[in-house]
């Protein structure tokens, strides 16, 4: 579309160098003095007695060595969970066309754009002992006595599946539809069944997709706040909630050392999880 | 035509995950206008009198009040300040990159470490527990929404334009007041749209940053809910649900109308 | 009716000395220098990426120079800013901006210039009665057809009176009925406005009938700068004769005005250069007549091995008995009528063969052999 066919000169050649630092400067002071730097305070606060006795206190602490396995548990579980349903929800829509495609997308784009704590009041209402969820299972005849669900882990597990499958399903459906479909009829051509075709095919080609998603959902669920505050047993703090009361009880210090552990963790699976992809793309190309 | 069992099965799954996916987001609506006080327990009456309440209750009008203001500076700053950013990061350079990655990371840093952050920075400032300080914090969340949606518009938008305006004798300034941000419109109206609602919505550091004078609407229906929950919650709940959905479907809209 | 204070703009006088431009370590152009006299149509005509659009970018501002410089008018204008030049530029997908009106689009270059909103909307106005389109002042562009569109964006580069005027492939995306109008369009506005008009194309038709001079670009640089007949009668080297239309040729040597090839010779003018040689012969001065026929028995055997009528003409595929093929143009009334299968022999008067020294050249068409 543009002037003919060579090299499109760069925009910087109509002249606006001088402007365009300033473009840049404002917003990146904001950013800078409102972001940048309270992570560094954090970091810098977080040693406050001594770097190694603030450290050591959090890593060889008991309580808190539970609740930095019950955040890994939990995302654990609920990274599975939003795996295997996530999955063939991801993999319909990529194969519908349409108006039956706009709905299923709208159906994943709504709650995502909808108030958090609206959707976790839905479910603490969905989850109490005389909710719907325990009505209909009764109901059903499928249990006697209702299930307690609300101030336990399981119910904090349901809610978040609900509330992480929107971040797995995006990314997943963007590469599942990118698949080339023609491999498919190539494998049918060849002889191999469904499943075949699904599982040496498709699955494989799918499973970048499946990484990221999951890496994002397992990442997002260990810090999570709020849902698994209200949902979840109060014996079974993730470290989301732990870092704010401790916040109010034990101090500034205690707090932004959790975080920065959050956060080491938090990087460090983003580094694993890019080598691992890194890794997995470079031995399929070979 | 012969109808595979793997196709009913995908179509069940299908089903119930959708199901799965809406109900918790929408059943908050009628709980909101069933008259049964105690939660979950439906009763099969209608009332309005929990929105009646929370029309009328000081603290939820406050609070509305506070949103709302917040909501709307947030939205002003960090569109500016996105747009800003989002046409200086249209030359690839990188400073540009790496500036990028910072506006962006806001994204990625989970929320409390965030709202320990600029609580530990705001109070030593003495802006803790104030509108102000919630305007900051809000803006530094909304940027990256911004600066991605302004992105995208500007990359729509044919570098020829700049250089006809350039050719007809426009400066620099001319070109993107009178061509390229004009062009640039439904990018900036959903950046602006994601800034609102990011704010509007936002509890985690807010709940850091806010004191009983100071709380949005999310916070203090935080607060209730570990305290003590009643089905106004549930209206409540519903009215920030309307506000995203609305400002969802504009999103929608606007994308259709510069796709023309 | 057309207001003439929109007219006479005073036409610029352009030159380019050694300019060159280099992007990622690949030169785009290589020093590149031309002269234009006020008031004159250029062509800058050859294959993509041959530097032509370059340095329509160089001339407008929109990339610097790495090296030489650009003046208009006795005024470097190398490191000044496009806002500042005062030229017009036609892009190749006109670039009119999308939210303003036709009239807004051509009022606009007016306003930058501190032109009253009324004032501008009046020139703009008569701008577009130049080009007939003032009845669709209002509309926008995407409510106006290819065609329309191309004249506002030509309404809206002249609007100012610049003196030089550049255009992107102006008509390359008109059909060709619409191509053909548009060529004399143009050329009517060159006239009308007298400004000097620099052209980028790749159709070699369209340089033929529009401009004064034509720039032949090759891998960067000007193989050739003259007028069409220079181009055409007298090309430079082997790229610049084939790139202006179909010749025949032969490979061979040149001894004291004689061409030898293989074991077959003819006079060559005396202006020809000696040695190693590559003769051609436009299709239009080659002569075919049947292999009996007593005339120019000097000529060159072979076989017609495909005889085409075009209506006005006849066109001959010769495949001489060396093996090179030639293609002889004849008029269709008064030429002879070979079929496929005849013997023929193909000739030419001296003065019609294009002698160039070999290695004279760049990458070039073989004829198939």
């Amino acid at each position: 579309m543009a002037l003919a066919v060579e090299t499109r000169p760069p925009l910087r050649s109509t002249g606006f160098r001088p402007g365009r630092f300033f473009l840049l400067a404002i917003p990146a002071a904001f950013l800078i003095v409102f972001f940048v730097s309270p992570m560094v305070l954090v970091a810098l606060r977080s040693g406050e007695p001594g770097w190694v006795a603030s450290y050591a206190n959090i890593l060889t602490s008991e309580v808190y060595l539970k609740v930095l396995a019950n955040s890994f548990r939990t995302a654990l579980i609920t990274t599975v969970l939003t795996v295997l349903i996530g999955y063939p929800y991801a993999y319909a829509t990529a194969r519908v066309t349409g108006t039956l495609r706009i709905l299923l997308l709208a159906l994943v784009l709504m709650p995502f754009w909808s108030s958090l704590l609206a959707r976790t009041f839905s479910w603490l209402a969905l989850l109490q002992d005389t909710g719907l969820i325990n009505q209909t299972l009764i109901g059903m005849g499928l249990i006697d006595r209702p299930l307690p669900l609300v101030r336990t882990q399981v119910g904090v597990i349901i809610a978040m599946v609900h509330i992480m499958l929107p971040y797995f399903v995006l990314p997943l459906f963007a590469v599942m539809v990118k698949i080339d479909r023609s491999l498919m009829s190539a494998a049918e051509s060849l002889g191999a069944s469904a499943f075949r075709r699904f599982y040496r095919v498709f699955l494989p080609l799918s499973l970048p997709g499946v990484a990221a998603g999951a890496s994002l959902v397992f990442i997002l669920t260990l810090g999570f706040y709020i849902t698994p505050a209200i949902l979840g047993d109060p014996n079974q703090a993730m470290i989301g909630e732990v870092i704010a009361t401790d916040l109010e009880t034990i101090g500034f210090a205690r707090a932004s050392a959790l975080g920065i552990v959050l956060l080491a963790v938090t990087l460090i699976l983003f580094a694993v999880f890019a080598a691992a992809r890194s890794a997995y793309v470079a031995r399929s190309r070979a | 035509m012969k109808i595979q069992r793997r196709h009913v099965a995908l179509t069940v799954v299908t089903v119930v995950v959708g199901v799965f996916l809406i109900l918790p987001t929408l059943y908050i609506i009628p709980l909101s206008f069933d008259a049964s006080s105690t939660l979950g327990v439906p009763s099969g009456r209608w009332t309005t009198s929990w929105y009646v309440e929370l029309f009328t209750d000081r603290a939820w009008s406050r609070a509305a009040r506070n949103s709302l203001q917040v909501a709307v500076l947030t939205t002003v700053i960090a569109t500016v300040l996105g747009t800003a950013l989002a046409l200086a990061f249209r030359v690839k350079t990188r400073t540009n990159a790496i500036a990028y990655a910072v506006t962006l990371a806001p994204m990625i840093v989970p929320a409390v470490i965030l709202g320990v952050g600029l609580y530990g920075l705001l109070v030593s400032w003495g802006l803790g527990g104030t509108l102000l300080g919630l305007v900051i914090a809000h803006t530094v969340l909304a940027i990256p929404f911004v600066v991605v949606a302004v992105g995208s518009s500007l990359s729509q938008v044919d570098p020829d334009y700049e250089r006809a305006a350039a050719s007809l004798g426009a400066s620099p300034v001319r070109q993107h007041v009178r061509v390229v941000l004009p062009l640039a419109l439904p990018g900036i109206a959903a950046g602006a749209l994601f800034a609102f609602v990011t704010s509007w919505d936002e509890v985690v550091v807010s709940i850091f940053l806010t004191n009983a004078q100071s709380r949005t609407l999310p916070v203090l229906m935080w607060t209730q809910v570990r305290t003590e929950v009643t089905p106004t919650l549930a209206a409540l709940g519903t009215c920030l649900l309307a506000l995203s959905t609305l400002a969802l479907l504009g999103m929608q809209i606007l994308n259709r109308r510069s796709k023309d | 009716m057309a207001s003439s204070s929109l007219l006479s703009a005073a036409p610029s006088a352009l030159t380019l000395q050694s300019v060159s431009k280099t992007f990622n370590g690949a030169p785009a152009v290589s020093d590149i220098s031309l002269q234009l006299n006020p008031g004159e149509f250029l062509t800058m005509l050859g294959p993509s990426g041959s530097g032509k659009t370059t340095t329509l970018n160089l001339i407008a501002g929109f990339i610097q120079p790495d090296s030489g410089s650009i003046t208009l008018d006795d005024r470097d204008i190398t490191a000044i800013p496009s806002h500042k030049r005062g030229i017009g530029v036609v892009f190749q997908n006109y670039a009119l901006f999308p939210h303003m009106s036709a009239l807004q689009n051509v009022a606009f270059p007016l306003e930058m210039r501190g032109v009253r909103r009324k004032a501008a909307l009046t020139q703009a106005h008569d701008a577009l009665e130049l080009v007939q389109l003032a009845h669709l002042a209002a509309r926008l562009p995407r409510q106006l057809s290819g065609g329309q569109q191309q004249r506002v964006a030509l309404a809206r580069s002249f609007v100012f009176k610049p003196g030089l005027l550049l255009m992107d492939e102006p008509l390359g995306a008109l059909d060709k009925r619409l191509r053909e109008d548009m060529q004399l369009e143009i050329m009517r506005l060159g006239r009308e406005l007298g400004c000097t008009i620099v052209s980028v194309t790749h159709d070699q038709e369209e340089a033929l009938v529009m401009s004064d001079r034509i720039a032949i670009y090759h891998d960067g640089k000007i193989e050739q700068l003259g007028t069409a007949e220079d181009l055409y009668e007298h090309p430079r080297n082997l790229f610049v004769a084939d790139f202006m239309g179909e010749a025949n040729r032969l490979e061979g040597g040149v001894a004291n005005s004689v061409f030898t090839t293989g074991d077959w010779t003819c006079l060559v003018p005396g202006s020809a250069p000696n040695g190693r040689v590559n003769l051609l012969v436009r299709p239009e001065n080659t002569i075919a007549v049947p292999a009996g026929s007593a005339d120019h028995p000097e000529g060159i055997t072979g076989e017609v091995i495909e005889s085409i009528y075009l209506g006005g003409t006849r066109k001959f595929v010769v495949r001489l008995d060396n093996g090179r093929r030639f293609q002889a143009v004849v008029s269709a009334r008064t030429g002879p009528e070979l079929h496929t299968g005849d013997r023929a022999r193909v000739s030419w008067r001296p003065e019609h063969a294009i002698v160039l020294a070999a290695g004279d050249s760049s990458a070039v068409t073989a004829d198939a052999a």
